[in-house]
């Protein structure tokens, strides 16, 4: 275990300067942010340096905080550096009205899926990405459904008549 | 409502004709799928040229469920994506939570939790090995896989009174206290499956025309394990190490003795051979376990109330199918204001285009087989 997360954070400062920021540790797992516009260049950069090595993407998610107002989605990289055994949380933020993300799918195969789930809850265009489109929903959908301003269904109401699902209708 | 995009517009289409191509549908409900997947095959002559999971078929959001779940809740909902796995699904969400409270959860019940889990991995690749079997065309093994199984489920309803959705961990420990009989049950099982498992290896291992199916096909380099995100498995399959139990012990794992089944064999074959090791290792397990479960309590007392602290939680195990993790983002709410759940299935199928093509057709079920898919899992 040579790696440590201040030896990460070193690295990356020194080579990105204030452009990376926001590190803290959350239960031992490093987590840190950037702008949009070099999320690629971080990616590469963690990818292809010789002691840093993080090339298994565990998970890609993005996340809608409708309060904080032209940074509204966040995209959330979980990468692993299976040498060393180290992970970190790595995140960018992107404004609802454009949000345009660089693919991370020349780096990652696995990102490719990923981003196209998130596209599908989340609606965040992936900028270069080969097949950007719906993966578990139907195609013909014309929202994001994870975004905060769908909320749930109701479980109470009583004016819907499936009664194939136990709810409103007659029951006899 | 059903997909016009998905039905019409993947129908052979002139472009493809012209090139020799053929373009089949295999599913949504086909049993070879295991499951309601919709593969798009583009065929030259027997040869695969393009494989396109369609998914979603079964997709209930489970993430915009929990959204409005308390922390004590959502966790029931896990026991519905990976139903195989559901007691380690429920593992994961309960250590999470106790992450995020600081609870530390008594011996006892990290001890039931570990012979739990290790169980349900059994009774998962048993599921697995026989299902498979059924795939290229083998019927006996099934029936000698539920042999089995049945005894498991039989543990797990004595325990906890299901016998797919379990809901049995909960944050701070396990529900209620193990049966009087679980220890004496549990003891029968491993001596009944230990005079067995041979027997696995008799019908269907050392066969010969297993093995021509299985040898050589669906092939993925460590590289693209790696690149693909497979983990599980299908990843120790091709050589990558990537065991959670031993990257990342949690609960006793690091206190037991018990070893990280890897094959370098790339191929389907080699994916059958990491589990069949691993129902070994897994039984190893239990039986360290079983006769020294202490006494006491099995569940630290908590606020009837769960607030998770504001920040972010990311806790993963491994599941039989591989990392299965979770992923909250608190608020300070008694309700999570996101949840991911990154399921095992969902990266490990995304890599079937790259195993199967250049197959022939026929070893495309073999390989689906080797990845042992749980659509309701994939699908969340």
């Amino acid at each position: 275990m040579s790696l440590t997360n201040n030896k990460i954070k070193e690295k990356l400062v020194e080579k990105f300067g204030e452009s990376v920021f926001g590190f803290e540790e959350n239960y031992e797992l490093l987590t840190f942010e950037a702008p949009k516009e070099i999320n690629l260049k971080v990616l590469q950069f963690l990818y292809d340096d010789e002691e840093l090595n993080f090339q298994f993407m565990t998970d890609l998610c993005a996340a809608h905080y409708p309060d904080n107002i032209g940074k509204e989605l966040a995209v959330v990289y979980h990468l692993h550096n299976l040498k060393d055994n180290i992970r970190l949380r790595f995140k960018v933020y992107t404004s609802i009205q454009k949000p345009d993300v660089y693919t991370a799918t020349q780096l990652f195969s696995a990102a490719n899926w990923m981003e196209r789930e998130t596209y599908d809850f989340y609606g965040v265009n992936f900028v270069g990405h080969p097949n950007l489109k719906r993966i578990l929903n139907v195609d013909e959908m014309d929202y994001f459904p994870l975004r905060k301003e769908y909320p749930l269904e109701d479980q109470t109401r009583l004016d819907k008549d499936d009664e194939m699902f136990g709810r409103g209708g007659t029951i006899v | 409502m059903y997909r016009t995009t998905d039905i019409l517009t993947n129908t052979p289409n002139a472009s493809l004709s012209e090139a020799g191509y053929m373009v089949i549908n295999v599913g949504p409900q086909h049993p070879a799928t295991h499951g309601v997947l919709h593969l798009v095959i583009t065929l030259s002559g027997e040869t695969i040229i393009n494989v396109e999971p369609h998914l979603g078929y079964i997709h209930r959001s489970i993430e915009k469920m929990c959204e409005s779940l308390t922390y004590r809740q959502f966790i029931y909902t896990t026991s519905r994506m990976d139903y195989l796995s559901s007691h380690i699904n429920n593992h994961c969400c309960a250590l999470s939570v106790e992450k995020g409270l600081q609870i530390e959860i008594p011996d006892r019940a990290k001890y039931i939790r570990i012979i739990l889990d290790e169980l349900t991995r059994l009774a998962s690749h048993q599921l697995w090995w026989g299902a498979m079997a059924m795939d290229i065309g083998a019927i006996t093994p099934f029936f000698y896989a539920f042999r089995e199984r049945e005894m498991i489920n039989d543990i797990m309803e004595e325990t906890c009174g299901a016998r797919l959705t379990m809901n049995y961990m909960v944050p701070g420990g396990v529900m209620f206290d193990l049966h009087p009989n679980f220890q004496k049950k549990v003891k029968e099982f491993i001596a009944f499956f230990k005079s067995k498992i041979n027997e696995y290896d008799e019908i269907l291992t050392g066969n010969i025309i297993f093995q021509n199916r299985m040898k050589g096909v669906g092939i993925i380099s460590k590289e693209d394990a790696i690149s693909y995100g497979c983990t599980g498995p299908t990843a120790r399959g091709s050589g990558v190490s990537c065991d959670v139990r031993k990257l990342y012990p949690y609960e006793i794992y690091n206190r037991i003795e018990f070893d990280e089944i890897i094959n370098n064999g790339c191929d389907s074959f080699a994916r059958y051979e990491v589990r069949m090791q691993e129902m070994k290792q897994s039984l190893k397990i239990i039986e360290q376990l079983i006769d020294n479960i202490p006494e006491g309590d099995f569940q630290a007392k908590t606020k009837t109330v769960l607030k998770l602290p504001k920040g972010e939680f990311y806790t993963r195990v491994e599941t039989a199918r591989g990392e299965f993790g979770v992923y909250i983002v608190s608020e300070g709410g008694t309700t999570p204001y996101r949840i991911k759940f990154r399921s095992p299935g969902f990266s490990n199928l995304s890599a079937l285009n790259h195993m199967a093509k250049g197959n022939k057709i026929g070893d495309l079920v073999a390989i689906m087989g080797s990845i042992d898919l749980v659509i309701p899992d994939i699908d969340r």
